[in-house]
């Protein structure tokens, strides 16, 4: 009992002693520990929203899709890429008699429709993309009626937005959409199961088509009256195609009633598309933030890591008098390794709390299905496996980390551990070699910083890392330049981007406090012997920015192997060489002042007072 | 094996410490042989590096000798594992440091209450101990603070009162005036008189002359081996109990 409060009250009052390395720490651990926990909670969501959706708006269990002469039909075989399905203006009017067979169609319960679709260009303000003009009759449809959101149905002169795409250019009901150069006010925002939400309009399905010169990538979706979509047609000459919404008898039989007609129909007939195909569709967005959030966990993983050694390593440089003061008591050395151990277990527990909660806290904002489909009422719950695994990992890579250097700490001697006396350091035969060419400031500062080169290889490796990270989030920038990625992924790639960067800046900030504590007593002596503040200073900086400056540099194709290993298929396009110039730039700049800081401090401690 | 030749509190026997090999071989303590009777205040005199703080530390089990034999209490010590002499400290040994080492993050309370907890005393019996010695070394109404805000010669009262707390009969001080002022080391010193005064054995390593005059006994030492043995006559037994309430 006397012991375990013991361990409880010198654990806990040394977090609070040192608490600014505590709550780094914690940081660290906390990082990996929120990311691990949205990736868990993003399992299975993908596809509960569109279910509500399709519930509550009756959605189709097939649509089919009748374009102009079928020459240039940009349906589900042609156009699922985006930009793909290419197809210019005009064409003559579809025939709609061609969807008639559909309507009565073995298993064809119910239908709605056809509604006549064109596509052109959109502008809100100083705003201009491409949208698809669905027209729709004022009255409610017995299948795919959307649910409105906001305002109004359609009415003459008044359009309704896909709430999805409304929500990415913040429209708002009142606002007025030049369509094709027809202006309507917008009275209503709506969702709808009838067609992947903005920004995959086109990324299953429906497909996509060019429009004069604007870019066909991810349409927004508007409804307006069947009238109105006409007027839009006539002004803009544009392309004309039919959507017939079909309800079966048996739903879950839809891909396969989808594929039997698709495998018989020619190029004049209607292109069918099952519910399943748009559901995956809007799972896109989930799964492209699935696949960022799992690459950035690899990454966070290993920077977080490598944060935890070297947070550790500089406690433990810290703690050697306090374990020799615990020993000389009658502490044991399993005592010590406990104590030490116990201590870095709660800051392991807090983090899993933190990080548990963080997640849960971004869970919504990450994991909901956006705007254009509806969400569930209730908050994200936290399974009981996920907040365990959190848990788990939390504290295991705490004690994993701690574990051998708590060890290590535990058996040294008492004796040795009262004197604190600096831990001799490793000599590197090539490190003496080429320092002695340098200047005084740099060659003190290469040997001083030279003592822990395996401190030096962490260093490059997390701003490695980083870097490899950064790199990769600006590749899928400039792959995919000129389209939407939307809010969701844009939120996901800013999270673990600034992860990285706030891991790193962690890393950089401990590995420079460690090496000015550590190297203490040689620069006090260095001093002692002549060197000024300054050159104490710009040394190690210059010498801690070394490693870092290759880790930047080893980071750059890492990005791209990165981006590669996590991207499914298309082509990758590399920032420019100015971009990834001035992230490097900013990076060492960045850490070179974190550096230089904890060692300016310590230049300003007397001389004397140091080597007393 | 036990000794039990004499009422000796500690005895040792060729006891050495070397460090290095070959031609770099340093003896730090260097074929030491001591008798240290129950009681005795002994003080451990020489210049720097002779090798005092290192017997010191042999004698206390804060390190193991290289060679020879050692009794605490009539046990063989010796050939102790690091865990065995670990329980000997708790039990049997209170250090009393030149640089005070206390625990920063511990209150002065804390601090004395941490042996007696390690020793598997009750959380309310380590209290009370605590609260009773330091209310001994004049510091009841410093319980609460961190040695960061006491000063040089409070956080050594602290220190005493922590190597008392298990009723330890040895209590062995590196230095113990090194880092204090005048007054400060009188209280100190005062603080020396009152435990020997209670029948506890003592051994100070000291260049301090006011320390070895306190003493009933001084050794010197030079380059690890002793070079003299003088008995001061016992004339500095008194009972400063009245100061400190120890004993009394």
């Amino acid at each position: 009992m006397g012991e375990l409060l013991a361990i409880y009250r010198l654990a806990v009052r040394d977090i609070r002693h040192r608490s600014a390395q505590a709550i780094l720490l914690l940081l660290a651990i906390a990082a990996g520990a929120a990311t691990l926990t949205l990736g868990l909670s993003l399992q299975g969501t993908a596809s509960n929203p569109y279910a509500r959706t399709r519930a509550v708006t009756n959605g189709p269990d097939v649509v089919a899709t009748l374009f102009s002469d079928g020459s240039n039909a940009p349906g589900p075989n042609a156009g699922s890429t985006p930009g793909a399905g290419g197809g210019s203006a005009g064409g003559g009017q579809p025939d709609t008699a061609a969807l008639s067979p559909l309507e009565h169609a073995s298993g064809v319960v119910a239908y709605s429709g056809p509604f006549p679709v064109t596509w052109t260009v959109f502008q809100t303000g100083h705003t201009t993309g491409s949208v698809e003009v669905e027209g729709r009759s004022t009255a409610a449809s017995s299948v795919d009626q959307p649910k409105l959101l906001q305002g109004s149905w359609v009415r003459p002169g008044g359009v309704v937005v896909e709430a999805g795409f409304a929500n990415a250019f913040n429209l708002h009901v009142g606002d007025r959409l030049d369509l094709g150069g027809v202006t309507f006010p917008i009275v209503g925002t709506a969702v709808t199961a009838a067609i992947p939400t903005y920004p995959d309009t086109c990324s299953k399905g429906e497909g996509c088509i060019l429009v004069n010169a604007a870019s066909s990538y991810n349409p927004g979706l508007v409804w307006a009256t069947e009238a109105n979509a006409q007027q839009v047609v006539q002004a803009t000459s544009g392309p004309l195609a039919y959507y017939l919404n079909l309800k079966l008898s048996a739903p879950a039989d839809a891909a396969a009633f989808a594929g039997r007609y698709n495998a018989n129909a020619s190029s004049t007939d209607p292109s069918l598309v099952s519910w399943q195909r748009i559901r995956d569709g809007d799972a896109q967005v989930v799964l492209k933030v699935q696949l960022i959030l799992f690459t950035g966990s690899w990454l966070l993983a290993l920077l977080a890591v490598a944060s935890v050694v070297v947070l550790v390593g500089g406690r433990m440089a810290e703690q050697t008098r306090r374990v020799g003061l615990l020993k000389a008591v009658g502490g044991t050395p399993r005592f010590v390794a406990v104590v030490l151990l116990a201590e870095h277990a709660l800051v392991g527990l807090g983090a899993a709390c933190v990080g548990l909660v963080v997640g849960w806290l971004a869970a919504p904002v990450i994991d909901s299905p956006g705007a254009g489909l509806l969400s569930s009422s209730s908050a994200p719950t936290l399974s009981a496996a996920t907040v365990a695994l959190v848990v788990v990992l939390a504290l295991g890579v705490a004690i994993v980390a701690t574990f051998v250097p708590a060890i290590r700490a535990a058996s040294q001697s008492t004796v040795a551990a009262l004197e604190d006396s600096a831990r001799p350091p490793r000599r590197s035969e090539a490190v003496i070699r080429f320092s002695t060419k340098l200047p005084p400031a740099l060659l003190l500062g290469a040997r001083l910083v030279g003592r822990r080169p395996r401190r030096l290889l962490l260093s490059a490796f997390s701003v490695a890392v980083a870097t490899c990270g950064l790199v990769a989030m600006l590749i899928l920038y400039a792959t995919t330049a000129g389209w939407s990625l939307g809010p969701r992924v844009t939120q996901a790639t800013t999270i673990i981007s600034v992860m990285l960067v706030v891991l790193a800046t962690v890393n950089a900030t401990f590995i420079s406090w460690t090496t000015a504590l550590e190297t203490r007593c040689p620069a006090a002596l260095a001093r002692a012997l002549g060197a000024t503040p300054e050159q104490v200073t710009i040394g190690l900086t210059v010498a801690n920015l070394t490693p870092a400056l290759v880790g930047a540099l080893l980071g750059i194709p890492g990005g791209v192997v990165v981006y590669d290993l996590a991207k499914h298929g298309g082509s990758t396009m590399l920032p420019s060489a100015v971009t990834l110039l001035v992230m490097v730039t900013a990076m060492l700049v960045v850490l070179g002042v974190l550096i230089a800081i904890p060692t300016r401090i310590g230049s300003r401690r007397s001389v004397a007072d140091v080597l007393q | 094996m036990t000794d039990t030749d004499g009422p000796w509190a500690l005895r040792a026997r060729g006891l050495r410490k070397e460090y290095g090999s070959g031609e770099g071989l340093v003896r730090a303590v260097d074929d030491v042989s001591l008798d240290i009777a129950r009681g005795e205040m002994l003080a451990v005199t020489g210049p720097s590096g002779c090798g005092k703080s290192t017997l010191l530390h042999l004698l206390g089990g804060l390190d193991r000798p290289s060679g020879g034999e050692l009794w605490l209490a009539g046990e063989r010590i010796d050939r102790y594992s690091e865990r065995a002499l670990a329980h000997l400290r708790r039990k049997q040994v209170g250090f009393v440091f030149q640089a005070f080492h206390l625990m920063d993050e511990l209150t002065a309370q804390e601090n004395v209450e941490l042996p007696a907890l390690l020793a598997g005393r009750s959380p309310r019996e380590a209290q009370q101990r605590a609260r009773q010695l330091l209310q001994q070394v004049g510091l009841a109404d410093r319980a609460g603070h961190l040695p960061t805000m006491l000063s040089g010669g409070q956080r050594q009262r602290v220190a005493i009162a922590r190597a008392l707390v298990n009723e330890t009969q040895l209590v062995l001080a590196d230095e113990p005036t090194g880092n204090l002022d005048s007054a400060a080391s009188s209280d100190v010193l005062r603080l020396f008189q009152a435990v020997r005064g209670i029948g506890l054995t003592v051994v100070i390593v000291t260049h301090d002359e006011r320390v070895a005059a306190i003493t009933d006994r001084r050794v010197a030492m030079r380059d690890g081996a002793f070079v003299g043995d003088t008995r001061s006559g016992g004339s500095t037994r008194g009972n400063l109990a009245d100061y400190t309430g120890i004993g009394g």
